[in-house]
């Protein structure tokens, strides 16, 4: 029987399984063969913390989620339309992010009597009626593909290992999808070195398509047209690989070196991994041997001329204090990433949170002011790492850019530009000097109130610079009452100055005044902003406003917020934005807040417009 | 393009000027107490630096916190007082992404033993090519007089009014210990040696470490003095040399003799040893230097060597900036892409 594909106009699938059932890589294969169908779309990966958590116990499971559509996608999608469980623990760990009525795919090995005891299940709930609310398709995944493969020659482990190609190929089938990118990439995967594995994996993949068109067990098929987004070329990314780029992009138009320390931690080290495969455009990256050293060899970098940068999460972060307000007394062009996780302490390392923004505001000893930007997207880490970058060079300033758990993982399609189209960069070094000119001042300043870029090796600029609080122009020690205050009014005038080549704040979605406002920063652009463009179709009254820059804010801020009669500020923290807001612009915000280590679901934020609308 | 830029205002190839040694000290007022070891270090430092033959202004002095570490004010070169313990950090991202400085660390016994000492450890684990000058002086100075790691047990501070019960480190045996390639030590009152161990110290390629005994006048006055004193300093102190044997004493009358690997001393001329009988200093061999650096604090053995001062250990091992930079040499050779390639991708698909 052939089915005729039913057109739908988005879709959520959660890939979930064994950390060994290779469920992130069929999320990925999944996602490109998608993003290449033109479909707007946004996935997030859900890791275990253990990296070998006991194989089929709950702790050991591993999550993709993709949100695909003919719609612009903002989000990884609230909930999942259909689930693939891989085993009975990976079905324990995440039906609850199922719809009602969504469709389960499950694989009956994995629900064999070891794994329901490693679940924890005493009944086996694919038999016991509990999943009434569902749909359920189940079938033998491992033994189909052992089925396909048994004139492979394979051994038993790598025809295992093939059993994830199997669903993707019934998925491939069930949402209308060509089995050709997959297949391209299998074979460039291990083509060369292991024919054979490729070969089996396309069989396998191959035969799962086949097992969705020829059986009954589906009683419908879909498909998602191409998306009506904005024009161009198109790639996919994930924010710590748009975040890379950004870093690169802007070494390359400012024609000065890219220079990254840093120290392993989660979920930044891809930055770090990503970096050091880009040496050919002479950036250098160095593992430090604790995230203070990657901090301070950052400096000595800035120092010596290098656009020096430095990632971290919030415990790495935290450790780094000290010398983030040593590059702030020193007045010397920084930029620190901060790959936010869920805190405090160790906290949830793999979990997302936005809560050092107080840390990166405020976080040092002494008053110590740093611009603070936010990405709002994977693709958006791209243009604020380049921000940064800019910033923090045109401005002789350290910059801590914002990313998070959340984005540095998540994925989607990017609009990527040409570098003919970036902004310019236009830092520029202190030229040498003859001995007889009048001494050099490595603290005179410009109208941005930076300070001039003097690296060694330049001569007649020998200097010397330090923590201590310093003479203004001068840069001499100075233990002076007065100067102390002077110096530390001095540093946040420059701060705040940014402020003055930075773009005006807009309004994402809705009018520039009236009753309700959300205002976003990070990485909860994407579930408020489908929320407040569901809630205006429904006729609500509501706007939207994202902020990138956190410190110092755009200036007509206080502007917009005065246009509104309430204004709310949804964030993954107990309410820090909202403080700063109600401190400085003296209004009544209010926080809409959630702390569990997940985004916002766009229901969540809907439920919040109704509520504080229909009253 | 990114070295252009670079290129625009760089003078690295500039004739170097003759120098004096006062062309290397800053208009800023010296300000350690009167009598303070550091004057003469400072000294001794900028009497060197004509010697090195490289300009000023590719001159960079970074140090950390406390008393030793307002050196950098003093130099006319480029220089960093930056924060406590992390200098040889700073100092390495200096020096990797400009190799061609010349690149110095001044720390004390607090700032590179007690909180700087992983990056301690680290800098030398990778050997870039800088030098350390280790202000040893046993006390926190300028937190008024605390013992520090290197203070000897039962030594009585304000932060151990009964005595100190912490084992102290031996700063020469830490390097040693993380594969240091220029161990040395010397000390304040002995400027002449001082000089030709900074020299000698800069003439190695690789991390050289530079321990320097420093007197603080007002927290632990004379805690060097058996070394210092011209009286004691013959029985006290061994002048290590390479190629030389081991030979101190009131008119070089002792000697240090390897009995397997357990150092013993004699006496020469009579009762019959000769120099040639004496251990023969050998800087490549780590364990000699090893045994060298340690040998006065065995408590264990009742015989009480002399300290060890000179080079102790010196050889050749490839440095970090220079594995960093010629990678990175190699792929910009090999360049293959262009922003745009990066941007682009491997995979792309086109919206209409
Ligand atoms: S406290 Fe000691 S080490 Fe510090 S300047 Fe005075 S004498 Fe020198």
């Amino acid at each position: 029987m052939r089915l005729q594909s039913q057109p739908m106009s988005e879709v959520t699938i959660r890939f979930a399984g064994d950390s060994g059932d290779g469920m992130q890589l069929t999320g990925s294969q999944f996602t490109n063969t998608t993003a290449l169908m033109g479909n707007d779309l946004s996935t997030f990966p859900d890791f275990p913390a253990e990296i070998r958590a006991p194989a089929g116990t709950v702790a050991g499971v591993s999550a993709f989620q993709i949100h695909f559509g003919s719609n612009p996608i903002f989000t990884p999608g609230d909930e999942a339309d259909v689930l693939v469980a891989m085993n009975a623990a990976a079905l324990k760990a995440n039906l609850t992010n199922l719809k009602n009525g969504g469709l389960i795919i499950a694989n009956t090995a994995g629900f064999d009597k070891k794994n329901l005891s490693l679940a924890k299940y005493d009944v086996n709930p694919l038999e016991d009626n509990s999943l009434a609310g569902h749909q359920v398709i189940k079938f033998d995944v491992s033994k189909l593909t052992s089925e396909s493969l048994k004139e492979s020659g394979l051994t038993p482990k790598d025809i295992d290992r093939a059993k994830n190609m199997f669903v993707l190929g019934v998925l491939y089938w069930l949402y209308s999808r060509p089995l050709e990118p997959s297949v391209q990439f299998i074979e460039k995967k291990f083509g060369k070195k292991a024919p054979e594995i490729a070969a089996a994996n396309i069989k396998v993949l191959n035969d799962g398509y086949t097992f969705g068109e020829a059986t009954e067990i589906f009683t419908s098929r879909f498909e998602v047209k191409q998306a009506s987004i904005e024009a161009g070329t198109y790639r996919n990314i994930t924010g710590n690989e748009a975040t890379v780029l950004g870093l690169v992009a802007a070494a390359e138009k400012s024609g000065i070196p890219l220079f990254y320390g840093s120290y392993p931690i989660t979920p930044a080290s891809d930055i770090l991994h990503g970096l050091a495969k880009h040496k050919q455009f002479n950036v250098r990256t160095f593992q430090a041997e604790d995230e203070i050293a990657a901090i301070a060899t950052t400096i000595g970098a800035a120092f010596g001329g290098s656009l020096a940068v430095t990632g971290s999460s919030g415990p790495g972060i935290a450790l780094k204090g000290e010398a983030i307000g040593l590059a702030i007394m020193l007045e010397l062009p920084l930029v620190v990433v901060n790959v936010q996780r869920g805190g405090p302490s160790t906290g949830l390392p793999t979990k997302t949170e936005q809560s050092d923004l107080m840390q990166a505001v405020y976080g040092r000893n002494g008053e110590a002011p740093m611009v603070v930007v936010a990405a709002k997207s994977p693709a958006d880490c791209f243009d604020t790492a380049y921000e940064a970058c800019r910033i923090a060079l045109e401005h002789m300033i350290p910059v801590m850019f914002l990313s998070d758990g959340y984005l540095g993982n998540g994925s989607e399609p990017w609009l990527f530009p040409k570098e003919a189209d970036l902004q310019s960069i236009t830092a520029k070094y202190e030229p040498s000097r003859e001995e007889d000119a009048e001494p050099f001042k490595p603290y005179r300043r410009d109208a941005k109130l930076a300070r001039p870029w003097a690296i060694p090796g330049t001569k007649g600029l020998e200097h010397r610079i330090g923590g201590i609080e310093k003479q203004n122009e001068t840069g001499n020690i100075s233990y002076d009452p007065a100067n102390h205050e002077f110096m530390v009014k001095l540093r946040a005038e420059k701060r705040d100055r940014v402020a003055d080549y930075i773009p005006m704040q807009d309004i994402d979605n809705g009018k520039d005044h009236g009753k309700l406002l959300f205002l976003t920063w990070g990485s909860t652009y994407g579930s408020v902003k489908t929320a407040v463009h569901e809630a205006r179709l429904e006729g609500y009254d509501v706007s939207h406003a994202h902020l990138r820059y956190l410190s110092p804010f755009p200036k007509n801020l206080e502007y917009i917020l005065k246009g509104f009669d309430k204004v709310v500020i949804p964030e993954l923290n107990n309410g820090q934005l909202v403080k700063m807001i109600r401190d400085q612009f003296l209004i009544p915000a209010e926080g809409f807040n959630k702390i569990k280590g997940m985004p916002f679901t766009v229901s969540e934020v809907k439920q919040k417009i109704y509520e504080l609308l229909n009253k | 393009m990114a070295q252009a830029r670079f290129n625009e205002v760089l003078t690295l190839d500039r004739e170097v000027p003759e120098y004096k040694s006062k062309d290397f000290a800053s208009d800023q007022d010296v300000r350690w107490c009167p009598g303070c070891g550091d004057y003469t270090i400072l000294k001794q430092v900028q009497n060197a630096m004509p010697e090195l033959g490289i300009p000023r202004e590719q001159i960079a002095f970074i140090s950390g916190i406390g008393c030793s570490s307002r050196f950098p004010y003093y130099m006319d070169t480029f220089g960093m007082h930056s924060i406590h313990g992390r200098a040889p950090a700073i100092a390495s991202g200096l020096k990797v992404t400009r190799p061609e400085l010349n690149v110095w660390v001044i720390t004390g016994d607090g700032d590179s033993l007690s909180i700087g000492g992983n990056h301690f450890i680290h800098v030398m684990r990778r050997n870039l090519d800088l030098n350390i000058l280790l202000f040893n002086n046993e006390i926190y100075g300028l937190t008024k007089g605390q013992y520090s790691p290197t203070t000897k047990e039962g030594f009585v501070s304000k932060s151990t009014p009964m005595g100190s019960v912490d084992h102290p480190f031996n700063p020469l045996a830490v390097a040693l210990g993380a594969d240091a390639t220029f161990v040395s030590r010397a000390m304040d009152r002995d400027p002449k040696h001082l000089n030709s161990i900074i020299l000698r110290a800069n003439q190695h390629k690789g991390t050289s470490l530079v321990e320097i005994y420093q007197n603080c006048v007002v927290f632990n006055d004379g805690v060097f003095e058996a070394y210092t004193d011209k009286a004691t300093r013959p029985r006290e102190a061994l002048y290590v040399e390479h190629g030389k044997p081991l030979v101190f004493g009131e008119n070089d009358s002792k000697g240090i003799r390897l009995n397997g690997l357990k150092p013993e001393i004699v006496d020469l001329g009579e009762g019959g040893v000769s120099l040639d009988d004496l251990w023969i200093h050998d800087e490549k061999d780590l364990t000699k230097a090893t045994i060298l650096a340690r040998f006065f604090d065995r408590p264990s053995e009742h015989v009480h060597f002399p300290r060890a001062f000179g080079v102790l250990y010196c050889v050749d091992r490839p440095c970090y900036e220079d594995g960093v930079n010629a990678q990175v040499a190699h792929a910009v050779s090999k360049k293959s892409k262009t922003l745009d390639d990066l941007l682009t991708g491997d995979e792309t698909w086109v919206i209409k």
